[in-house]
């Protein structure tokens, strides 16, 4: 029975962390039309910033405020720098990514070591809560609040704004866009920039989890892949619920069925790309 | 010095050995006036680099330390980074082997690694000083040019299930450790002992190499004494942080193998590993002369606190260092370089003393270590020492060898 509770609870926790990294995944992935394959990347170097940030006397939140920040600002650079002069060519802009991706891990590599770095958990959310015979780390509980707040946010500014509006016209077509006056490459550059934050934060905040160590970005890639796939690219909602979904298979697959655990989280992956290729929540390009 | 493999040094080497040829010298003068060449693979990039770069790290030492001169002869160290893939370690081995002819090879880092060039080293006739677990290697398929001086997957684990059941008293374990070979057979050699001496194993849980998060496995644990865990690399550190995390810690003591509790890796822990158990080849607390040496040495090179993975090299460049000593630095002939470095025997080494058996395993102290923090510092303090701690364990060799190697499905009741 406790099993079962303690599951559920670290799927929502997951599937919040899931939502953090993923979120920005899917609207590069919207607009821009390419799985940005450094993305794990900026998860991994906005844990390792958030390591600087803390070692210097930092507070937590502070810390992670500041590396989103950061990586926002590295990926702004590199949509400009690079992704930019390749417009339009999908795969060069993907290989670009993937070998940036390659670059950031030798890189962290030498700034950071090879020893594993555990981030520590603001001091008030260290410890455990416990109901009935259930304990349950607080900071878990903690993440799923932060990520519930991103995700409201996140949702007034894409259906509520004028440049959620922009965004989800270049979403749905980024060439009609053009015509009426939108400036998708502008767009595009917001976009890359949040989404890099956005997981920079995300690495941060699962940093108390996971630690910081190399190997973090290609652990997360494929999980983010999965959530954005399920729930279809551009689509916040789909994005959510794509995590939540991730989170539970990943859980509950790998405590009941250990070695048919990849196969449980990417099976209904495949499922989707057959009987539905733009996501549960996805549109299809126009 | 050390150098990474690189065109023009060799291309400098090939021409001076062909000068020195032409020479009216006679072959003995020729190979000793050669340096040594000593080829380190290890893994200097990827997620395994942790473990690799200490390794680098110990024998750099070493070999700075002795001026880079063994029994009189200069010493060439190439270094060749395998990236911690089995194809990239045979690649490396072939430019070791063929381009750089190198007369010993220390490493490589991960079994699956080792497995996937033991065939190529054995046909090559070069001799291995190895750091992997591998079990085989020098069981039911040994390979004829290997030594290993730190310890089987299994080797730690037998003396450490007799603590756990004979000191610790705890009779019903989980197990979880990663869900490849060095896992399976780290867990074999446990389970093997501590059931043999009455102990049960309730769950053996094996977690991908890749476990972000521990919870769906840390559910499951529950009604034992105690747990037994064997991650590797940066794994036990999430793993521990996890386990306390869930108030874990507190029911169930923590016991585990020597990569789980490795020293290197103190400084990452936190309270979170505090009290754990393990049972390791080397220990950074073990009092003698060679190992104080060896901890200074590396404290002042690397400023960190070295493990079993520095140790374990530094332990291999000894043994080169014997072995060249005893053979009069003339290394022309493998066989000979073979036989040598498997009669060598230690009074004094950073684990303490030691030999090989006729498989060319170590035969040499267990040391159990019980994690505390002293002075505001993480220590392995030594609580008992077991000595001359064969592969073989208590059993009979034969009877040994003629049970199937331990497997996620099978291992042996009894032997």
């Amino acid at each position: 029975m406790n099993l079962w509770v303690i599951l559920a609870i670290n799927s929502v926790a997951l599937g919040g962390l899931l939502f953090l990294l993923s979120a920005g995944f899917s609207l590069i992935f919207g607009l821009m039309r390419i799985p940005n394959l450094a993305h794990g990347s900026f998860f991994m170097l906005g844990a390792y910033l958030g390591v600087t940030f803390l070692r210097i006397g930092t507070n937590f939140w502070l810390a992670a405020i500041l590396s989103g920040l950061g990586i926002a600002l590295l990926g702004g650079i590199i949509e400009r720098l690079f992704l930019r002069r390749l417009q339009g060519q999908e795969l060069a802009q993907v290989l670009v990514t993937l070998g940036l991706s390659f670059m950031f891990a030798d890189i962290s590599l030498m700034i950071w070591g090879g020893d594993p770095i555990p981030l520590s958990a603001p001091s008030a959310l260290q410890g455990a809560m416990q109901v009935g015979s259930i304990v349950f780390p607080s900071y878990r509980l903690a993440i799923v609040l932060v990520a519930a707040v991103i995700a409201a946010v996140l949702w007034i500014m894409i259906d509520r704004t004028r440049l959620g509006a922009m965004i989800r016209a270049g979403v749905d077509d980024a060439q009609m866009a053009r015509v009426v006056g939108i400036r998708v490459s502008r767009l595009s550059s917001l976009i890359f920039c949040l989404g890099a934050g956005l997981a920079g934060f995300g690495g941060v905040m699962g940093g108390p989890i996971f630690s910081a160590y190399p190997g973090l970005d290609g652990d997360m890639l494929p999980l983010a892949l999965i959530v954005v796939i399920l729930g279809g690219t551009g689509s916040l909602v789909g994005t959510l619920v794509g995590s939540f979904v991730v989170a539970f298979l990943y859980n509950y697959g790998q405590a009941l069925f250990p070695e048919l655990a990849y196969v449980i989280l990417f099976l209904p992956m495949l499922v989707v790309l057959l009987i539905r290729p733009q996501g549960l929540f996805g549109r299809l390009p126009t | 010095m050390a150098r990474a493999i690189n065109r023009r040094t060799i291309l400098k080497g090939t021409a001076a050995g062909a000068a020195l040829a032409s020479l009216p010298w006679g072959r003995a003068a020729l190979a000793e006036s050669k340096p040594v060449k000593v080829g380190l693979l290890t893994v200097l990039t990827g997620p395994l680099a942790q473990g690799g770069i200490q390794m680098k790290e110990g024998v750099v030492a070493f070999m700075k330390d002795k001026n880079y001169t063994l029994a009189g002869r200069k010493v060439d160290l190439i270094i060749g980074d395998t990236g911690g893939n089995p194809a990239g370690a045979k690649a490396k081995t072939q430019e070791l082997v063929e381009r750089d002819h190198v007369d010993f090879i220390i490493g490589p880092l991960a079994a699956f690694e080792m497995i996937a060039i033991s065939d190529y080293v054995a046909r090559h006739k070069v001799p291995l000083l190895c750091l992997a677990g591998a079990d085989n290697m020098t069981q039911r398929t040994p390979n004829p040019y290997f030594i290993r001086a730190s310890a089987t997957a299994s080797q730690c684990g037998f003396p450490l299930a007799d603590y756990v059941r004979k000191e610790m008293k705890l009779s019903r374990m989980d197990t979880i450790v990663e869900d490849f070979a060095f896992g399976y057979e780290q867990e074999g050699g446990f389970q093997l002992v501590f059931t043999a001496e009455g102990g049960t194993i309730a769950k053996r849980l094996w977690t991908p190499i890749q476990t972000p998060d521990y919870t769906p496995y840390l559910a499951q644990i529950s009604d034992v004494d105690g747990v037994w865990q064997g991650f590797a690399g940066s794994n036990p550190i999430n793993f521990m942080k996890q386990y306390a995390a869930f108030g874990l810690k507190k029911k169930y003591p923590v016991v585990g193998g020597w990569t789980a509790f490795d020293d290197a890796l103190l400084p990452s822990f936190g309270n979170d590993a505090v009290g754990a158990v393990s049972g390791a080849f080397y220990s950074v607390s073990y009092d003698s002369p060679s190992n104080n040496h060896f901890v200074e040495l590396l404290l002042r090179e690397t400023h960190k606190t070295p493990g079993g993975y520095a140790a374990g090299c530094y332990i291999n460049g000894m043994c080169v260092e014997a072995a060249l000593e005893k053979l009069d630095g003339n290394t022309s002939s493998p066989e000979k370089t073979i036989a040598a470095l498997r009669s060598l025997s230690f009074k004094d080494s950073p684990r303490g003393p030691f030999h090989f058996d006729h498989f060319g395993n170590v035969v040499g102290n267990v040391f159990i270590r019980r994690l505390e923090r002293k002075n505001g510092k993480l220590v392995n303090t030594i609580v008992k020492t077991y000595p001359n701690v064969s592969q073989f364990w208590t059993y009979n060799e034969k009877a040994y060898l003629a049970t199937p190697l331990f497997s996620r499905n099978k291992v042996p009741a009894k032997i």
